[in-house]
């Protein structure tokens, strides 16, 4: 079996394709720390699902 | 399948653009002068990142700069192709295509704005997108070709990086953000006018109405020095503000005295004097006015260190 020679295209485009798909790994690589930073951090969010807010609750009728 | 056979045609193209001519769309060593002064609007502002936030901030303004870079590249390809200075630009030099700069430029745009609106906050996401609209669309589209004054108002899109750089951290914009605008959007005419006082023939060839084509060139050198003149106030402004203290105050009167002494030279000399010596006095003025914005930024960096050391500011 012989595997078929690279096209010249790709020879041409292999700096344009290498830095892209390093630009990309670097891209995933900082949004997954700014995640790790964000949710570590914590407290400028609420947990909107998982925790109890009595101010959302709607006041019943006669209730200051 | 397919097969990359089907792209013959392309084979034939005379050059192939590398990564680094999208790069060089991007505009780098202007990106270089935003990601310093944003980086020092950042590390002044009284509240602190995470330095993985400050990062982040940091890459997507220069991002945002380099985006507005490739939408100037793409608007201008016209006027690069007849000035030297520019005529090697990707699109100019036929490397990339004015479309491809187009669709690069529009890309980062909206990456730029969303990534640092989700790094940091809304305002400072809001006046990234206002600062690639104004360098984009107000400067390059319509002032550039349409006034001498394009350098004037065009300069503000260059001032904003230290701002966004303080609301990244604040989340609103102040007096100290607002006199590091200030002192970039004021420096930016005397610096360009000396520019464009030794690159005349660039400027008149393309057609673009700088004010040396515009007013003359007796006209530019008052307008040098009354631009110099309105820029003291505003640096020595921010040195008594709570980014400054006395060493920036000390930095910023021995640099102003400089400055103005430059331009009343500038003033001075007739064009047969300028000619004699090529501008000599000219191409120093504005090498010194590089030197004049990096070491007022500089000092506010120094002076947020030495606070923070406990012998610093006012």
């Amino acid at each position: 079996m012989t595997f078929r020679s690279e096209h010249e295209l790709h020879k041409r485009r292999f700096s344009r394709n290498l830095g892209l798909g390093l630009t990309l790994a670097a891209f995933v690589v900082l949004v997954f720390a700014l995640t790790v930073v964000k949710v570590k951090r914590g407290d400028p969010m609420q947990g909107y699902d998982h925790v109890v807010q009595p101010q959302s609750v709607p006041q019943a009728e006669g209730q200051p | 399948m397919s097969d990359i056979g089907a792209y013959q045609g392309v084979t034939d193209t005379p050059h192939e653009p590398g990564f680094g001519d999208y790069v060089q769309l991007l505009k780098p060593r202007v990106m270089s002068l935003v990601v310093f002064t944003a980086l020092v609007g950042l590390l002044v502002a009284p509240v602190g990142l995470h330095p993985v936030e400050a990062f982040s901030a940091i890459l997507f303004i220069a991002l945002g700069a380099g985006a507005s870079g490739a939408l100037n590249m793409w608007w201008d390809a016209d006027i690069d192709a007849v000035m030297k200075r520019t005529a090697r630009r990707p699109v100019p030099a036929g490397k990339v295509q004015a479309g491809e700069a187009l669709a690069v430029g529009l890309a980062l745009s909206g990456i730029s704005i969303v990534m640092l609106w989700l790094t940091t906050n809304w305002v400072a996401a809001a006046l990234l997108a206002f600062t690639i609209f104004f360098y984009a669309v107000v400067y390059s589209m319509w002032l550039k070709r349409s006034t001498p004054q394009n350098i004037v108002i065009g300069g503000a899109a260059g001032a904003f990086p230290p701002m966004i750089g303080w609301v990244c951290a604040t989340g609103s914009v102040s007096v100290e953000a607002f006199l590091m605008f200030a002192l970039i959007f004021m420096w930016t005419p005397p610096h360009f006018w000396a520019l464009a006082l030794f690159m005349k023939e660039d400027y008149h060839t393309a057609g673009v109405p700088m004010l040396t084509v515009t007013h003359g060139r007796k006209s530019t050198r008052a307008h040098i020095l009354v631009y110099t003149l309105l820029l003291v106030p505003v640096a020595l402004g921010a040195a008594v503000t709570t980014i400054g203290g006395p060493m920036t105050l000390a930095v910023s009167v021995v640099l102003n005295a400089w400055f103005v002494f430059g331009a009343l030279r500038i003033w001075k000399r007739d064009e047969a004097v300028a000619e004699a010596d090529k501008y000599a006095v000219e191409k120093a003025f504005f090498r010194f006015s590089l030197l004049y914005l990096f070491l007022h930024f500089a000092a506010f960096l120094a002076e947020a260190a030495l606070k923070s050391a406990g012998i610093g500011g006012w």
